[in-house]
């Protein structure tokens, strides 16, 4: 029976990203994953012949470019596409459209309002600020308030450093972005509902959080930090779908002579006398190992595949606590044309981006009022894209695949969900479109529902939610995934984590899988394969 | 000795006054303007209608900080302890809960729930004495900090690492910026308990249980247990308003009343008196605002004084009130079903469950009151009997979740409000209405305009974190002094914010005098 | 509801048919969304335009904004950091504004219409700084860049071309004077102003007469009169750095679109002192400017000239040869008429003092090669180049 160096749980991109830097550094890596296909949430399927779906995550900016970089994954197969256009279609049959054109954009929100055409101007400054700021933590792992170590406070010294660069000002305008819900700080900029609804759409995504709780604002940048080649803000589309992520992930892993494993669900992590020493798969397998990485989040990798006698009460306590809130839904939908948007002149460049169908806060903040008291939205936010108008590779010719991701749904709807339940939830949101779009319904060939029940079956992402845990101030930096545990390392020696649930957060970035790699090989006493982030000054 | 200057205090509330006494025992000359005809703000006795009166808005008080009722001899001033009284949570189906500062009693209320429910009162007053540096200091600037700000960031790390410890201090840390509702859940199960103990977290700000910065909200008002338990008011001897006005006097203050401040007088960017609505102008060394910030700079100063963006900031300050007052008449004592006359003494509180109270948040986010609000009850004429005639009694209700701005607008339905609060009460004691011979709703807008503060917001300002600390009212003029030379803020609108606590009132005093000498 | 062409993605000026039709190189670029002309013919001929006979260019892109109410000055001496009191009716003033911490937001013009209130010009879109600066004034603030045509006509020959195009009582307009009249039935405006350095007015009209003003002033060129050309971005970039004009965006980064703390720029360090009035109101940046006024120069940007003739584009200064870096320069243009490098420099200072000799090492190339070089540099206090027929009233008839 083969020793590893090291087994990653989790095909995800994560783990994939966490195996291939452990690859680079000369380390025997073996990445297990239960389904038979890998990609975790960032996958493609064909579930309808001819369709290909981006099943779970669907759109690409924050993946890190010094990642990308340091794995070649160009030259494994990934392109990111950026995304341009996008509306947000009005109840009154008027829409704003987010224009890729800058001089057809200003116009366009001076349209709804001229003073927001040029507050929008402070408004991108402003939040580019904090971009600048937050990026070149992304790439670090998060230092330990409580803790005396030289390293915690070079790297308290570090992140202090950073804020000294800006004015006093600048400072508390920061603390203020951070804690503020995003109606409030969108206020502080725009006047015209349709305007502020749009901005702050991105705030909620995957949150279970209001566009009035403090906190969202920052969520807004978690979506907003990203960049397509240089260009803050913008969102990508990998060709293929995003299951074209994890395969140029896997692809660079295997030349770095990597080994994965698909179909083979870890039951357990083995731990002796307080070491964690390999794995036993649901067949009986046992693999040992000297290293153990968990890509699973902090609720599963803590309550599923470890033993509560091998860990402390804290740390059982915490994952019990940790908050992983289901709240997005996802409709993919394979179509038999390109649907018309009755708001849209033909051959609008809009239809290329996101779409969505909230034009008030109002609107957004009553979709979280139904989620809290666990009902999914009767007037949910949807995010829509038809990625197909621009990739040929996801559907025949002439045919068209819709992404439909849905907030609000939440993980229990009262008494449970059932096949028919799933099926209104699906009606809803086929609906709101259908109101904006008359010939959508007869185009339908095939749907795929997924509320976060079906999100949390297939990819294992505990309740169903997106960010493998809420990004709220108590579950940020040296809090994430819990305090004390927020440095990669797992409450047992030669064990760690790598996921979504720990620094920097969710969406797929691959911070978190490299950063983890980055621990490893210092507790190794290997040199540093992860990438430093580019800079900016 | 420095040399003694003329200062200007506008607002005679109790921030004000302790303001005021602070900087006249150190041998300034100090004239409070206010523009009502009786000092004391929100804690005065407040009549509503022919021999009938509640001893102030405010109709629950913790004692002040021991500090300033040493330092200004309150105590030698008239003031008496008020007598302790525990919080009652009503139950709809006649389960009434218990809670004193740590413990809890109810039908039917599990042993780890009681134990649990000491365990995290103490760990939160721990909390709050933990922040008590940056509580009774001016908030330090995080970029050229002098040496006092300095101290209290050292203070408040040795307190926060030292005096919680590692553990505590990490779950503070955690716990910190997040949502009371949460914190709960993790460690309670009844929900009664639950609802009563969000409501104090929730009650006067714009948040439900599940807004995120309620526990900072929990932990403001937590801060007053630190110094004691809390009572009702009185309105006549001994009472905070009397005592404070005493000290005040004797140490040279001199209060006028309906003395209604227009502007504040402005010459080369410094402040140099005020001007009164008679046309009559003051001169001073300084002028010392206990208004709120919009009122302040906006009103009083005018944004012509001011920076384009600091005047903006100031006017997008969230300053909307979300608590309406109401007070009524009645014939005899209440009957609440199950409470006896020593309980009807006693806090009461209807908040029955988490849920409840965010339905009840969810109307206020749109403009909407809700049917079932949060409701905190008292019947200050069992604490004071000089509130009515005799044999007959005056009910002071708090009802949370009354926008500022109704959709509907407050002419049109106040009444109704107040109506459909009588009869939310009734479910609790039948028979109430049939006693009420008078009552008065103060909504937002009411108190805004009777009491001169914008909003009509308890704490003058949401306490958001956004809003809090060295961003209270906002950055640029967080630490008393304001952008204006000679202009200071000593109200519930700058740090640490608002409820009877004086420490506003206190910072600020101490600022003046450090920056008179340092500067 | 009204929708706009997607396709169409700069706007057209009002005088759009003829700039298209004279446009030879369509070459087209983006001025505050209008599809604006660089460069109609060629560049030399144009810059030579200005400088000896008559240029026209359409300033319709600039943006305006009307300014009334009761509280007019109130907000516009709040706003900028010169004393608007002083302004009479029919007078234009040079004008800057900052933020809060006394930061340059812009630079414009403001125009006292008399009795229809204030105009101010900007180059960059302001409305939403005008608002916040508006809050608690009775004042009204409307947008007005797609209401008004605007031509700037500048040259030696500028006044001789407008008299002979009908206008009047233009021998007695002062620089920076403003003038109402009619010219064959519809009203214009002119005033006495430019960014030449030189005889200059801009005509501001209705949309709907725009075609009528362009071709009253061109048919003098038909009749055989004067030359009148029209100019594009290019030459007024050459003739603006010639007249020691700042242009934000170019020679500083503008307070609004800073991200990098520090890199925004002071009107002292701009050199506009002169434009900075403290014995007047509060205006927004005041108390920080009179603090930045205690404190050490710590730097400047200048009109520096650089010795030779190698463009010192982007180059990096140097007290002395070889000495501590010291600043760069920003825009530069090599100045026909004075046979010069002309540029604009920011400079960091020594110890509150402007290093005593500036050298600048230039990176240039012929056909592809590229060599390095050193320059000596020199302030200029002056503008490089100001003609007294800028200001001589009446101006000389051709």
């Amino acid at each position: 029976m083969k020793n590893y160096d090291a087994i990653v749980i989790g095909a995800g991109h994560n783990g994939l990203t966490n195996a291939a830097f452990l690859a680079k550094a000369g380390l025997d890596v073996l990445v297990l994953e239960k389904n038979d296909y890998i990609g975790g949430a960032t996958v493609s399927r064909e579930l309808h012949q001819g369709w290909k779906y981006s099943n779970c995550s669907y759109v690409c900016s924050l993946f890190r470019p010094e990642i990308y970089q340091a794995l070649d994954l160009g030259r494994h197969g990934l392109e990111v596409v950026p995304i341009q256009g996008g509306a947000t279609f009005m109840e009154n049959g008027d829409y704003y459209g987010n224009y890729h054109q800058p001089a057809v954009r200003r116009r366009e929100i001076a349209r709804h309002s001229k003073r927001d055409a040029d507050a929008a101007i402070r408004f991108d400054a402003d939040l580019m600020k904090w971009c600048r700021l937050i990026r070149g933590f992304l790439l670090r792992t998060p230092p330990d308030p409580t803790s005396f170590k030289w390293r915690d406070a070079m790297e308290f010294a570090s992140l202090l450093k950073a804020f000294y660069e800006l004015s006093e000002s600048q400072i508390y305008e920061f603390i203020r972005f951070f804690t503020m819900s995003i109606a409030e700080y969108l206020q502080e900029y725009f006047e015209s509902d349709v305007i502020l609804a749009h901005f702050s759409g991105g705030s909620i995504i995957g949150t279970g959080l209001g566009v009035y709780s403090p906190g969202t604002a920052y969520v807004l940048l978690h979506h907003a930090m990203g960049d397509v080649d240089g260009n803050v803000g913008s969102w990508g589309f990998a060709r293929g779908g995003m299951g074209s992520v994890s395969k140029a992930i896997a692809s660079s892993f295997k030349a770095l002579g990597g080994e994965i494993r698909a179909g083979a669900e870890v039951k357990e992590i083995k731990v002796s006398g307080r070491k964690a020493t390999g794995v036993i798969l649901a067949s009986g397998e046992e693999i040992n190992a000297k290293i153990i990485v968990s890509n699973l989040d902090a609720k599963r990798t803590f309550l599923n595949i470890m033993n509560k006698k091998d860990l402390p009460a804290e740390v059982v306590r915490r994952a019990e606590n940790f908050k992983i809130r289901g709240s997005s839904g996802k409709l993919n939908i394979a179509l038999d044309g390109m649907p018309d948007f009755t708001a849209l002149e033909k051959g609008s460049p809009l239809t290329l981006g996101h779409m969505h169908f909230s034009d008030s806060l109002e609107r957004l903040e009553r979709a979280y009022d139904d989620w809290k008291d666990n009902k999914w939205s009767q007037d949910p936010y949807v995010d829509l894209i038809i990625p197909t108008q621009f990739d040929p590779t996801m559907s025949p010719a002439g045919k068209h695949m819709m992404s439909v991701f849905v907030q609000y749904c939440p993980y229990d709807v009262e008494g449970g969900w059932t096949d028919q339940k799933r099926n209104a939830f699906g009606d809803t949101v086929i609906n709101q479109i259908a109101n904006h779009s008359p010939n959508f319904k007869d185009l339908i060939r095939h749907i795929e529902v997924r509320t976060p029940r079906e999100i949390e079956a297939e990819v294992g992402l505990t309740e169903g939610n997106i960010f493998q845990g809420e990004l709220t101030l108590d579950q940020l930096m040296f809090n994430r995934p819990f305090p004390g545990y927020a440095q990669y390392r797992g409450p047992v020696k030669n064990m760690y984590m790598c996921s979504s649930s720990t620094h920097p957060g969710g969406g797929v970035m691959g911070a978190p899988g490299a950063n983890s790699a980055r621990e490893i090989l210092r507790d190794l006493g290997k040199e540093n394969t992860t990438p430093e982030d580019f800079g900016d000054d | 000795m420095t040399e003694s200057k003329t200062m200007i205090v506008i607002g005679a509330g109790h921030n004000g006054l302790v303001c005021a006494t602070y900087l006249a025992k150190a041998g300034h000359k100090v004239k409070i303007f206010e523009a009502r005809s009786t000092a004391g703000g929100g804690v005065s006795r407040h009549q509503f209608a022919t021999d009938y009166y509640v001893a102030g808005l405010a109709h629950v008080l913790h004692p002040l900080n021991p500090k300033i009722v040493k330092e200004l001899d309150l105590v030698g001033a008239g003031l008496k302890k008020g007598e302790a009284i525990n919080t009652i949570s009503l139950g709809h189906d006649g389960r009434h809960m218990t809670l004193g500062m740590d413990h809890v009693e109810a039908t039917g209320l599990s042993v780890e729930d009681a134990a649990a429910y000491k365990a995290f009162k103490k760990e939160f007053r721990s909390y709050a004495k933990a922040l008590e540096p940056m509580t009774m200091n001016k908030p330090p600037r995080l970029k050229d900090m002098d040496g006092k700000d300095k101290l209290t960031l050292a203070q408040l790390g040795l307190k926060l690492r030292f005096g919680l410890g590692a553990a505590s201090m990490r779950e503070f840390l955690r716990v910190g910026g997040i949502n009371i509702y949460d914190v709960l859940n993790e460690i309670i199960d009844d929900p009664q308990l639950k609802g009563a103990i969000a409501a104090d977290a929730v009650l006067g700000h714009h948040m439900g249980p599940r807004t995120p910065t309620t526990v900072l909200t929990y932990l403001n008002r937590l801060r007053g247990e630190i110094y004691g338990p809390q009572s009702l008011p009185t309105a006549g001897e001994g009472n905070l308003t009397m005592a404070l006005i005493n000290a005040a006097t004797k140490a040279g203050v001199e209060i006028m009343t309906d003395a209604k401040v227009e502007k504040i007088i402005i010459k080369d960017a410094k402040a140099t008196g005020v001007q009164l609505n008679s046309g009559q102008e003051y001169l001073a060394d300084m002028v010392i605002s206990n208004a709120d910030a919009k009122k302040t700079f906006l009103g009083f100063v005018g944004s012509q004084e001011l920076d384009a963006m600091f005047a903006k900031r100031i006017d997008t300050t969230r300053t909307n009130g979300t608590v309406a007052k109401l007070h009524f008449a009645l014939k005899k004592l209440p009957n609440f079903k199950g409470l006896t006359e020593i309980e009807l003494k006693q806090r009461l509180l209807i908040a029955p469950d988490m849920r409840y109270l965010e339905h009840a948040f969810n109307h206020a986010k749109y403009g909407e009151y809700s049917e079932n609000p949060l409701l905190e009850i008292t019947v200050p004429s069992l604490a004071d009997p000089s509130l009515a005639p005799k044999g007959h009694h005056v009910m002071s209700v708090s009802a949370g979740f009354a926008p500022y701005n109704l959709k509907a607008g407050w002419d049109k339905s106040s009444s109704v409000f107040c109506h459909k609060i009588l009869s939310l009460i009734e479910n609790y004691a039948p028979g109430i209405s049939a006693q009420v011979v008078a009552s008065e709703i103060l909504t937002p807008q009411d108190i805004e305009q009777q009491f001169n503060v914008t909003g009509g917001h308890w704490h003058h300002g949401e306490l958001t974190i956004d809003q809090s600390f060295m961003m209270r009212p906002i950055h640029g003029a967080a630490q008393y002094d304001t952008p204006i030379d000679g202009l200071f803020l000593c109200g519930a609108a700058a740090h640490p914010g608002g409820g009877i606590t004086g420490i506003p009132g206190h910072n600020a005093a101490k600022r003046i005098l450090a920056m008179k000498g340092g500067n | 509801m009204e929708k706009h062409d997607f396709n169409q993605v700069l706007q057209l000026s009002p005088f759009h048919e003829r700039i298209d039709t004279l446009g030879l190189m369509k070459n087209w670029t983006s001025w505050n969304g209008y599809q604006t002309a660089r460069i109609f013919d060629t560049l030399a001929a144009e810059y030579f335009t200005i400088r000896s006979s008559c240029s026209v260019m359409d300033m319709t892109p600039m943006e305006k904004y009307r300014i009334t109410g009761p509280d007019a000055v109130t907000f516009l001496n709040r706003l900028v950091t010169r004393d608007i009191s002083k302004l009479k009716p029919g007078r234009v003033t040079y004008v800057v504004w900052c933020n809060d911490d006394g930061r340059v937001l812009d630079d414009g013009t403001i125009f006292h219409l008399g009795e229809d209130g204030y105009r101010l010009c900007s180059q960059h879109h302001q409305l939403d700084w005008l608002m916040i600066s508006s809050l608690g004034m009775d004042v009204s603030i409307e947008h007005e860049t797609h209401d008004i045509a605007a031509l700037s006509v500048q040259g030696p020959t500028a006044y001789s071309v407008l008299a002979a195009a009908g206008f009047t009582k233009l021998d007695t307009l002062k620089p920076f004077g403003i003038l109402n009249t009619q010219l064959n039935g519809f009203d214009v405006m002119i005033s006495r102003t430019g960014f030449t350095g030189d005889l200059g007015y801009e005509v501001w009209v209705d949309p709907r007469h725009a075609l009528d003003l362009w071709d009253a002033i061109f048919e003098v060129k038909q009749r055989g009169l004067y030359d009148v050309r029209p100019i594009g971005l290019d030459a007024l970039e050459m003739v603006r750095i010639e007249a020691g004009f700042i242009m934000p965006g170019d020679d500083f980064n503008t307070a609004e679109t800073t991200i990098r703390a520090g890199r925004d720029r002071s009107p002292f360090e701009l050199g506009l002192d002169w434009v900075v009035s403290f014995d007047k109101p509060y205006f927004t940046g005041r108390r920080a400017l009179l603090k930045e006024k205690t404190e050490p120069i710590k730097r400047r940007l200048v009109k520096l000239l650089v010795e030779g003739n190698k463009s010192p584009t982007d180059s990096f200064l140097y007290d002395g040869k070889n000495g501590q870096r010291i600043g760069a320069i920003k825009s530069n243009v090599w100045s026909p008429i004075l046979k010069s490098n002309l540029t604009m420099a920011d400079i960091e200072f020594i110890k509150g003092e402007l290093p005593k000799e500036i050298w600048a090492e230039i990176y240039y190339q012929k056909e592809l090669e590229w060599k390095s070089t050193w320059a000596k540099c020199s302030v200029s206090d002056l503008p490089f180049w100001s003609h007294p027929r800028r200001s001589q009233t009446p101006p000389d008839q051709f």
